[in-house]
Parts: structure tokens; C-alpha cells; sequence
């Protein structure tokens, strides 16, 4: 148990009693303030430094291969509390090879950032791990339009990043080894 | 003093108006340049760039000196100036138009007039003589400056009343209390100074602003003499330039903006260019008075030449004391938290009136002692 220490508080002497010395304290303390260096970053020319985890503005990713991982399940349109996406659920085109075996892309996606509120749901409820906020902060526009983000755009947005499962791969192996799941 | 110029009435009245332009210029600009040190001051002390980006066309694409003036904000007072003369005027509804008007000029012409009686130096003529610097080196001068500045309250009073505004209105009531309160401590401490200067036996004692500052040439600053003075002056000048820790009118966290709180565009802009001139000349006052004036260091003779060189080297020696009380002026802001008002009137009544009342009592004795021995002051 830490022992309490009552401290007896001291009568002002005079010279606390004017307050001039502390002014004086005061002065100084300013006074060294104006040498040391700025913390100001001047934004425009000088970005900040995004640090890891940062919730931006939410996009699409596709893995390393450069297919589109959203599947259009539309869980994060459910899960989106101001109901900023709006998916239009449609199927992958035949003819993409590499695509077999999956089973639905997102025909139109889209995020109205005008609504989202970056609580990063979406990418926490995404089972293809196929929407993330990335580092992006800054979004603006001239009409209401141009601040949603259709499925293009959030492709443009998100780019590629790395993916440790390869699932379309998985399931084409499985469904050659006969075991479609 | 122009003896060797024409003698016409015509010209010498044009000489005057000539004089008096270029002194509304310079103190206007300093105001000017005082709000943009303010920024930049407060900025520094807070670990803040302040404003850097106003740029001229032409002189930012001078190499080094363009991005450097650019850098200090230079041009961010003819910036703000435009700002304020093309911003859309409003005229709340509720406002007594008359004197809403009126208020922002009541605020700005004291601050201006106090000018007039300014010495800003000493000129040195080619036959030795030498004259005074100023728009009119008035002997009652002092006196002059404390019945025109404390006009300057109406200004923030009128301009509280008229907004009906309850913020407003408090804001004019506290500064006209705080006006009342200290404006007594002001001129209580400065009686020694003026003890101190007349010459003993003389019949006319030093009243004239530029009578107390030559009083210093060679000899003691009265700040040294009379410090109790000089500590009182400024503290009272702090309370009457309405600045912190003293911003009663003003308190922008308790009462929105105070008495300017319903005015915007130029009249606001009038009111701020008031405040900071009023910071000018009270700082040009307490370097007179207290510092010296244009004399070089306290027990020194001036080391400049008596002739023009000399005369301008005073006026910038005076001016580089001004600036840096203007410095001290906005560092203090920066430094301390506003008191509350009830502090404020308890500080002006029972320290402030009665430190300058003992203060007056023990130099009166000092003096007489001094004359009853027959011996000069300093
Ligand atoms: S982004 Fe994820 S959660 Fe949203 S529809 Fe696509 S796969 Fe489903
Ligand atoms: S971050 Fe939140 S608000 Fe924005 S789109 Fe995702 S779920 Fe909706």
C-alpha cells in the first residue's frame, strides 16, 4: 500500500504573493518556446505519415493475381451501419479462365462516401478479406455523385494487396482432387 | 523650426498635413504589422509556423528574398485588410444603427489623435540647435494623451450598448469600469516622474513628453529611478490597451467576442486596428517616459554624430525600443491567463491605486529631501 503523504502547504511568502517571479517564470518559458522547432507540417506539400491500421476511406482489393476478390455477398452491405454500399450482385463472366470456381462478383459497388463513417465494419465483416481502409483520408468532390465511389473506382482506390489464402486456387485444387468444397 | 523655409502660411500648413500623413501612415502600418507579429509571435510560442502562404505576385519569384518574405507572412496584413474591406457588410437587425455606426470611429480617432503629441525624435540642425521631433511638442503633452486616450472607451462602450447584445453589453460595462479603476493607478504613477523631473526651483515642471525623455540623455532611464512607477504604468497600460491579462471587454471563452461581438467586415476591422494602435502608441508612450526615449543607454551619452545621421539613428533607436515593447506586449499575452473580473477591479483598487499612492507619498519625500540639500537629481 503506498503511504499518503499529506504535504503542508506553505504560507506565500511576498515575492509568490506579487506573482512577479512566476510572471517572470512564465516569460521565460514562452521565450524558450519560440526556439524550439515547429511541429506544424504544411499539409498540402507535406503528407503525413499514415500509420499502419489506419481506417481511410474504404476500398475494393484484388489479390496478387489481379482477380477481384469480393464475391458480392453483400454482408457488409448488411453490416454498413449508415448504410453507405450498395452492391449490385452479379455473376463472372465465362470466359475468365482464372476465375472459375468462383461464384459471384459484384456487378456495381458502390460506397457513397458522403454516408460512411469509416467504422471499418465492412472490413472487419468481409469473409474474402476483399474490402479494406486503406490510407487514404482525403476525398472530395463537387456534387454529391462524385463522392460515390463506384466499383472502378474503389478498384482504383485499393490496388492489390498481398493475400495469404489464394482461395480461388484452393477450390480449383480441391474440385480437380474431386472434392467440390 | 523651419526658419529656413518659405514663410507662407499656405506652405507651412502643407508641410504640417504632409508630416501628419506620413505619421498616420507609420503608425497605421506598425499597427498593421503589430497584428501580423501577433500571429507570428503566438504561432512561435506555441510551436506554430503562423501565416506563411500570402505570397505578391513578382516578389515571390525574386530567388531567396521572395519565398523568405513569404515565409514571414509579410503580406498577410494587406491580405487581412482586403479581407475585411470586401467581406460582405452586416448589419444585425436589432442594433441601434446610429450609434453602431458610430462606435468603431470613437474607437479609432483617440487612438489616432494621442499621435499628434508623440515625439518620435530629436532633430539635429546644421547650427547646433536642435528641435523636437513630433506633429505638435505640446508642453502639457502627457496630460493630452491621457484625456484623449481614455476617450478611446467610449468607442467599446457605445459599441456594447448599441449591439443589444447581453455579451456585448457586459463586454462595454466591464471595459468602462476597468477604464475608471485604472486609469486612476496611471496617472498616480506617473506624478513621481514628474516630481522627479521638474528642476528643482523652476517654475515650469516637465509635462511635455519630450521635456521627461531629453531629461533622460546621460543619465538614469526612469525605470531605474523609479521603478515602482514604471511597474504600475505598465500594468495599468495593459489594462487600458484592453490586452491580457486584462481583456475584460474582449474575454472571447466567457463573452463570445465582447462589445465587438455583433460587428464584422471593416467595422470590426476598425476595431482591431484601433486596439493594436492603441498598442503602438502606448508602447512609443512607456519608451518616452520610462526607457529613454531616442537616448542611446541609461548613463550614456548618445554615440551617434549631432547631425542627420544622428537625428535618424535616434528615430530608430526609439522605434527599436517601441517594437520591442509591442514584443513584450504580445509575449505577456501569450504568457498569461486573463484574470477574473472581479480580480481585476480587486487588483486596480486595493494594489494598484494604493502601491502608486505610497509610491507618490515616498518619492515626495525623496524629492524634498533632495531639494532641501540643494543638490540636483541626477
Ligand atoms: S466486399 Fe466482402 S463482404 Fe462485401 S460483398 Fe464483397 S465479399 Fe461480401
Ligand atoms: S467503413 Fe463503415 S460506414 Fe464505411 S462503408 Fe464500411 S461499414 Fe459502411
Amino acid at each position: 500500500m503506498a503511504k499518503t503523504v499529506v504535504l503542508e502547504r506553505k504560507p506565500l511568502s511576498l515575492s509568490e504573493r506579487t506573482y512577479l517571479p512566476q510572471i517572470v517564470t512564465g516569460l521565460k518559458t514562452t521565450f524558450s518556446n519560440m526556439f524550439k522547432p515547429k511541429v506544424t507540417l504544411q499539409y498540402p506539400e507535406e503528407k503525413p505519415v499514415i500509420p499502419n491500421n489506419y481506417r481511410g476511406v474504404p476500398t475494393l482489393v484484388k489479390d496478387p493475381n489481379g482477380r477481384e476478390k469480393c464475391v458480392s455477398c453483400q454482408l457488409c452491405e448488411f453490416v454498413c451501419p449508415p448504410k453507405a454500399i450498395r452492391i449490385t450482385p452479379g455473376s463472372v463472366p465465362d470466359d475468365q479462365e482464372d476465375r472459375e470456381h468462383v461464384e459471384k462478383a459484384p456487378q456495381e459497388f458502390e460506397i457513397n462516401m458522403l454516408r460512411c463513417i469509416y467504422c471499418g465494419y465492412c472490413q472487419e465483416v468481409c469473409p474474402e478479406e476483399a474490402i479494406f481502409l486503406q490510407d487514404q483520408y482525403s476525398s472530395s468532390g463537387y456534387s454529391r455523385e462524385e463522392m460515390v465511389n463506384n466499383k472502378q473506382k474503389l478498384y482504383e482506390l485499393g490496388g492489390t494487396l498481398p493475400d495469404h489464402h489464394y482461395k480461388w486456387d484452393k477450390k480449383k485444387e480441391a474440385e480437380e482432387l474431386g472434392n467440390a468444397h | 523650426m523651419f526658419d529656413w523655409l518659405p514663410q507662407n502660411v499656405w506652405f507651412s500648413v502643407g508641410l504640417k498635413v504632409f508630416f501628419a500623413l506620413m505619421m498616420i501612415g507609420a503608425v497605421m502600418t506598425m499597427a498593421g504589422y503589430s497584428v501580423l507579429a501577433e500571429r507570428k509571435v503566438s504561432a512561435w510560442m506555441q510551436g506554430r509556423v503562423g501565416p506563411n502562404r500570402t505570397a505578391l505576385p513578382f516578389i515571390d519569384y525574386i530567388p531567396i528574398i521572395g519565398p523568405f518574405l513569404r515565409k514571414l507572412g509579410i503580406f498577410q496584413p494587406l491580405a487581412d485588410g482586403l479581407k475585411f474591406l470586401f467581406k460582405e457588410e452586416i448589419v444585425p437587425g436589432h442594433v441601434n444603427k446610429f450609434y453602431y455606426y458610430l462606435a468603431p470611429l470613437v474607437a479609432l480617432v483617440p487612438a489616432l489623435t494621442t499621435m499628434t503629441v508623440l515625439p518620435f525624435g530629436q532633430m539635429y540642425w546644421p547650427d547646433g540647435t536642435t528641435s523636437i521631433l513630433a506633429l505638435a511638442d505640446l508642453e502639457v503633452g502627457i496630460l493630452f494623451v491621457f484625456a484623449v486616450s481614455s476617450l478611446g472607451v467610449y468607442g467599446i462602450a457605445l459599441a456594447g450598448w448599441s449591439s443589444n447584445n447581453k455579451y456585448s453589453f457586459l463586454g462595454g460595462i466591464r471595459s468602462s469600469a476597468q477604464m475608471i479603476s485604472y486609469e486612476l493607478a496611471m496617472g498616480l504613477s506617473l506624478l513621481p516622474v514628474f516630481l522627479w523631473v521638474a528642476v528643482p526651483g523652476a517654475q515650469e515642471s516637465g509635462l511635455s513628453i519630450s521635456g521627461i525623455a531629453n531629461s533622460q540623455e546621460g543619465a538614469a532611464w526612469l525605470f531605474l529611478v523609479q521603478p515602482v512607477s514604471a511597474l504600475v504604468f505598465l500594468i495599468a497600460l495593459f489594462a487600458e490597451t484592453n490586452r491580457l491579462p486584462f481583456d475584460m471587454p474582449e474575454s472571447e471563452t466567457d463573452l463570445v467576442g465582447g462589445f465587438h461581438t455583433e460587428y464584422g467586415s471593416f467595422k470590426f476591422g476598425i476595431f482591431f486596428v484601433a486596439e493594436y494602435a492603441h498598442i503602438v502608441i502606448g508602447s512609443a508612450i512607456f519608451t518616452l517616459l520610462f526607457l529613454g526615449g531616442w537616448h542611446f543607454l541609461p548613463f550614456m551619452n548618445d554615440p551617434w554624430p549631432a547631425n542627420w545621421i544622428g537625428t535618424l539613428l535616434g528615430v530608430g533607436w526609439f522605434l527599436a525600443k517601441t517594437v520591442f515593447l509591442i514584443f513584450f506586449f504580445i509575449w505577456i499575452r501569450w504568457t498569461l491567463p486573463r484574470f477574473r473580473y472581479d480580480q481585476v477591479m480587486h487588483l486596480g483598487w486595493t494594489k494598484l491605486l494604493p502601491l502608486a499612492l505610497a509610491n507618490l507619498i515616498v518619492y515626495v519625500i525623496i524629492v524634498t529631501l533632495i531639494d532641501q540639500s540643494n543638490s540636483t537629481p541626477f
